[in-house]
C-alpha cells in the first residue's frame, strides 16, 4: 500500500471563513474517498487543495504521483468538435490517440465524437471530461461532483470507471452530494466537522 | 515539449480561427485611412506625423484583443487543468506571448505597407518602421499578455488593460517614432533594448498575474 495523496493537519479559509481545520487523510493505492457535506463546506476547497490550485493556510499536501482533476470547468473549447477538444489535452499528456478511442468507448462517447463540443448537454460534457481523466493515465483521480448532469447510464459507466482505475492501483477522490454506489468507499464528512 | 507547442498551436488556432485574424489589422488601416483625412492632403504634413500614427495604431491594435487572450481559459478552467499538469505560469504566459506576437505580430506586418502608403511614407521611412516594429512586436505582445492577465477576473477589463500598460508602452512610442528622424538613427539600439526588457520580464510578470488569479 503505497500513499500517493497525503494531507497532514491541512486548513483551508476562503475569504474570512475558516471553512475547515486540522484535516489529515492520505489515499493510497485501491482507495477512494468520498468527501461529504452540505453545500458551501469547503468539498471542492479541499478538492483544490489537494490538486495544488489552492494553498493551504495551515498544513502540508504531498502529491507522490500525477494528477487528474475535474472540477466545474469542463476545459474543452467548444468550438471544436468533441474528439478534437480531447486530442488537444491528449497531446498535452503526451499520450497517444487509442488511449483517448478507449476512454471514449468505456465512457459510451465514441457517437458523438464528431459532434461540436457546444453542442453536448450537461451530462456529455462531464462524460467528456471524465474521457479526460481516463485517458491521463494520472494515478490520482480528484473528482469534483463528477456525476452532475449525468444520467443513470452514464453513472454506471463512471462507476465502472472508478472500479478499473482502482483495480489498476489508481486512487480517487470525490466530492459528491450524494452517493454514487461505488462499493468499499471511505467517507469523509466535512460538513460534520465544523 | 510536446505539449507546449499543442498549446501554442491551439492558442494561434483561437486567434486565427472564425475571423478574428482581421479584427486588428483592420483597426490598424481603419486609423491609417482616417487619419490623412482628419489632417488634411498636405503630404509633407503627413509623411512627418503619419509615422507616429502608425506607432500608435500598432500599439492599441495590440491591445484590442487582451480580452480572449488570457480570461476564456481563465473561465474555462484550462489554466487550471494546466497547472494541475505542473506547468509553471511563467512557461504558459511565454507560450502565450509567443503565439500573440506570431497571431497579431505577422498580419500587422503584412498590414504596415498599405497603411504606410495612406500616410504618404517614403521607402526610406517604410523600412524604418517595418524594422522598428518588427523590433516592438514581442514587447507589444508581452504587455498585451500582462494586462490580460492582470484584468482576467474582471469583465470589460480591456479598458483598464489599455490603461495599465500604456504607460510601459511609452518608451518604445518614443524611441521607434524617434528613430524615423535623420538625427534620431540611434533610437534604434535603445528601442532593441527597452523591448527586450518588456519581452523578459513579462512572462515572468503575467505568471505572477495568472497565479494570482486562482486565490
Amino acid at each position: 500500500m503505497t500513499e500517493l495523496l497525503r494531507l497532514d493537519n491541512v486548513a483551508c479559509i476562503r475569504g474570512d471563513r475558516l471553512l475547515f481545520e486540522n484535516l489529515s487523510f492520505a489515499l493510497s493505492r485501491g482507495d477512494a474517498l468520498w468527501l461529504r457535506g452540505p453545500n458551501g463546506a469547503g468539498k471542492s476547497s479541499l478538492i483544490r487543495l489537494a490538486a495544488g490550485l489552492l494553498r493551504p493556510a495551515a498544513g502540508t499536501v504531498e502529491r507522490r504521483e500525477r494528477i487528474a482533476l475535474i472540477d466545474e470547468a469542463a476545459a474543452l473549447d467548444t468550438e471544436l468538435s468533441l474528439r478534437r477538444a480531447l486530442d488537444f489535452w491528449a497531446r498535452v499528456d503526451t499520450v497517444d490517440g487509442h488511449a483517448v478511442d478507449r476512454a471514449m468507448d468505456e465512457m459510451g462517447l465514441s457517437p458523438l465524437a464528431e459532434v461540436p463540443m457546444s453542442m453536448l448537454s450537461t451530462g456529455q460534457r462531464k462524460r467528456a471530461a471524465m474521457v479526460r481523466v481516463i485517458a491521463s493515465g494520472a494515478p490520482i483521480w480528484l473528482l469534483d461532483e463528477p456525476a452532475n448532469g449525468m444520467d443513470d447510464a452514464a453513472l454506471v459507466q463512471l462507476v465502472a470507471a472508478v472500479a478499473r482505475h482502482r483495480a489498476n492501483g489508481g486512487a480517487v477522490m470525490l466530492a459528491s452530494h450524494f452517493a454514487l454506489g461505488i462499493p468499499d468507499l471511505a467517507e469523509l464528512d466535512i460538513g460534520a466537522r465544523a | 515539449m510536446t505539449a507546449l507547442i499543442a498549446l501554442f498551436w491551439r492558442d494561434l488556432r483561437r486567434a486565427w480561427g472564425s475571423g478574428a485574424l482581421w479584427l486588428p489589422v483592420l483597426f490598424f488601416l481603419l486609423v491609417a485611412t482616417a487619419f490623412p483625412f482628419a489632417v488634411g492632403p498636405d503630404a509633407p504634413l503627413l509623411r512627418r506625423a503619419g509615422g507616429g500614427m502608425v506607432w500608435v495604431a500598432a500599439l492599441l491594435a495590440a491591445l484590442l484583443p487582451i480580452d480572449r487572450l488570457v480570461r476564456p481559459d481563465r473561465e474555462a478552467g484550462v489554466l487550471d487543468q494546466l497547472a494541475v499538469r505542473g506547468f509553471a505560469d511563467e512557461v504558459i504566459a511565454a507560450v502565450k506571448i509567443a503565439a500573440h506576437a506570431i497571431g497579431f505580430g505577422l498580419p500587422l506586418m503584412l498590414a504596415l505597407f498599405p497603411a504606410s502608403a495612406l500616410l504618404a511614407q517614403d521607402t526610406e521611412r517604410v523600412g524604418l518602421l517595418a524594422t522598428g516594429i518588427a523590433i516592438a512586436i514581442p514587447a507589444l505582445a508581452s504587455l498585451a499578455v500582462l494586462s490580460a492577465s492582470l484584468t482576467a477576473n474582471h469583465k470589460g477589463g480591456s479598458a483598464i488593460g489599455g490603461l495599465l500598460v500604456l504607460p510601459l508602452a511609452v518608451p518604445m512610442l518614443i524611441f521607434g517614432a524617434g528613430m524615423l528622424d535623420p538625427s534620431g538613427r540611434g533610437a534604434i539600439k535603445l528601442l532593441a533594448a527597452t523591448s527586450l526588457l518588456l519581452t523578459v520580464i513579462g512572462p515572468f510578470a503575467a505568471g505572477a498575474a495568472m497565479r494570482g488569479l486562482r486565490e
